[in-house]
């Protein structure tokens, strides 16, 4: 009986495993093959207006990385002072358990917040509103990637630092980081992959149009909002086009994942 | 310099809190029309947008005191119990048909707009029924309520941990335990770039495959409660397998080795060292994935069909709080977009609730 049940349980988590694995992989070729159709060299240089995505990539690569260059000083110094100056006390623990908190709080949340702080009174959607967006996302990810990096720095190392008579601030800037440079890259490259995936916080701060868009003070192009736009749209070729949206964004996703899984392993 | 950057970088950290606070009292001075129009009654209103002739009369009165227990008395039977589903709908829709009866004649074309701002300088306080004090007649005003949202995400994210539970936690085990070595590392990195995938790509699945596929087995309607939730439940599942096979591979292998010295089959290491060693951790991405089930918009947008009614059954369309933001936010002005913020305020408190939860236990092990 014990081992018809053993049996038993291993036959069923396997095939729950094969069941998720299934419903995934599905997505997966579904997204390739739906993706594929309309995957073409002409879609890369005509903006939405001529049916192609030129703009929506440049719209989010540009939002996404404006949002990145704001993000990282604040986020990592933010780490450095949990890691480095605050640590063990309750205010850093603090301010730790809400970046926790910010983490994963809702996205669309984000959303509506930025809405009302900078859309409201521009009126009207604006880049800078999505950048604000993306980065009131991404600062948690960079603050928890940094703390938990530095804190893998071994002390012997600041107190070598220290002992040879070197200031605090050269200590972090010449000897911690550079020892947790690495994994901070990582951690970045990880965070910018989220926030290229974002949808929900970009909605309605900086919406999305079919032309090309350098202004960042007006309505910007963002390629998750045109895909979400695009897939409920009652024409067949819209629709594709909003497949081969969705496969050149995961396609990026997932590529800046596999860049910082790269580095990781590189160093080990 | 010291001081600059030390002074600098605590700034920084300082400006995480100072987003947060930000958040909540932006969100909050949004809303705060809405709270002082509708209170805690938002909650489970089940109207949105319909507008109501505010009583003078007292034979009008007596109408729609009928209706107020039967809402009130919604509360108790809220709470996610599958058996309660059918009363509680014909409940609702019993008192929408009332409210229906109540959309009378006072529809004379004024503008919203005007009405709203009449609203919030009207001194009373929240509700339609208990205002005599205006001797103007009838007048008409719109009503909102949170209930059809806040109902159904609860519903959605409920099916989703229904259906994402047990297939994450099989992956788990299944990569910790049963999987041959050479199929523990793809197949782990591909649960993990799964985590990784943008929500709206399953969003964009659901709305095309999953949905009718869903609806061909079971019925009903390609958008449904019941699409909405295993889609989430999907979306969720690789999220919780990876966070769930770290927490199982902690345990150390000198206690399973020791049970298996024991003649323990693995079923037995399974359910007694592993899940109870790993149990706070299991417990943690469950509950941290449960957040983000409850915050998705994207991936629920495409298929719960938005539409501001309870569902009889789970192959009916109906709404979700991310969704109706989604949705709405757009076209919304004056009370409405302050009854969205209402809206938005709550699940940002009931997601802050959760991830504190999840901390909780995270703690708890932290210290064993």
């Amino acid at each position: 009986m014990r081992l018809f049940l053993n049996k038993a349980f291993l036959v069923l988590s396997t095939l729950t495993a094969i069941l998720g694995l299934l419903f995934l992989g599905w997505i997966i070729v579904t997204l390739v093959s739906k993706g594929m159709e309309s995957l073409t060299p002409y879609i890369f240089t005509h903006d939405l207006v001529d049916n192609g995505i030129r703009n929506l990539i440049w719209g989010q690569i540009v939002l996404a990385g404006l949002a990145t260059v704001f993000g990282i000083p604040i986020g990592v110094l933010a780490g450095v002072y949990l890691q480095e100056y605050g640590n063990h006390t309750k205010y850093a623990d603090f301010i730790r358990d809400l970046s926790d908190v910010m983490m994963s709080a809702p996205s669309i949340v984000i959303g509506t917040f930025i809405y009302a702080i900078m859309v409201i009174p521009m009126g009207h959607t604006n880049g800078w509103a999505g950048i604000a967006a993306l980065f009131v996302m991404m600062l948690p990810i960079v603050v928890r990637t940094t703390d938990d990096m530095l804190s893998l720095v071994p002390t012997e190392l600041r107190e070598a630092g220290m002992a040879i008579g070197a200031s605090k601030y050269h200590v972090i800037m010449h000897i911690v980081i550079r020892a947790a440079k690495v994994g901070i890259m990582t951690g970045l490259i990880l965070a910018f992959a989220r926030i290229m995936g974002e949808t929900a916080p970009l909605l309605y701060t900086s919406g999305s149009t079919i032309y090309m868009e350098t202004d960042l003070s007006q309505t910007y192009p963002a390629m998750t909002v045109s895909i979400y736009n695009l897939a409920t749209m009652p024409d067949e070729k819209l629709v594709s086009l909003a497949w081969a949206a969705a496969l050149v964004l995961t396609l990026m996703v997932l590529g800046l994942n596999l860049l910082g899984r790269y580095i990781i392993k590189e160093k080990r | 310099m010291e001081r600059i950057f030390r002074i600098i970088s605590q700034s920084s950290a300082t400006f995480l809190f100072f987003v947060l606070i930000a958040t909540v009292s932006v969100l909050y001075l949004y809303a705060k029309p809405a709270i002082e129009q509708f209170g805690t009654y938002f909650i489970i209103d089940p109207r949105w947008g319909v507008e109501v002739t505010v009583k003078e009369s007292p034979t009008k009165a007596i109408q729609t005191t009928p209706s107020s227990p039967q809402a009130s008395s919604e509360p108790t039977t809220t709470p996610t119990e599958e058996e309660n589903l059918e009363d509680e709908d014909t409940q609702a829709s019993i008192s929408d048909d009332e409210n229906l009866d109540n959309l009378d004649a006072g529809l004379d074309d004024d503008l919203g707009g005007e009405d709203i701002d009449a609203q919030i300088t009207s001194d009373d306080e929240d509700d339609f029924e208990a205002n005599p004090t205006n001797a103007a007649g009838e007048k008409t005003e719109v009503v909102y309520g949170g209930a059809v949202p806040i109902v159904g995400t609860i519903f959605s994210t409920a099916i989703a941990m229904l259906f994402s539970i047990p297939i994450a936690m099989g992956i788990a085990v299944f990569l910790s335990e049963i999987a041959h070595e050479k199929l523990v590392a793809p197949v782990g990195i591909a649960i993990e770039l799964l985590a990784a995938i943008p929500s709206i790509i399953y969003g964009m699945w659901a709305l095309f495959y999953f949905g009718p596929f869903i609806a061909s087995i079971f019925g009903g309607h390609s958008v449904s409660l019941l699409v909405a939730g295993l889609t989430l439940g999907v979306m969720i599942i690789p999220f919780m397998a990876a966070l769930s096979r770290d927490a199982i591979n902690t345990t150390p292998d000198v206690l399973k080795e020791s049970a298996y010295a024991m003649g323990a089959t693995k079923l037995e290491v399974t359910k007694d060292i592993i899940f109870p060693y790993a149990k706070a951790g299991i417990i943690g991405s469950i509950i941290i994935s449960l957040g983000r089930a409850l915050g998705e918009t994207m991936a629920v947008a495409f298929v719960i069909g938005g539409v501001f009614e309870f569902a009889k059954s789970v192959t009916d369309p109906t709404n979700s709080i991310p969704v109706v933001l989604a949705n709405n936010f757009a076209e919304s002005s004056g009370l409405s977009m302050n009854a969205l913020f209402y809206l938005a305020l709550i699940l940002f408190v009931v997601s802050f609730i959760i991830i504190f939860a999840a901390k909780h236990y995270f703690l708890r092990r932290n210290k064993l």
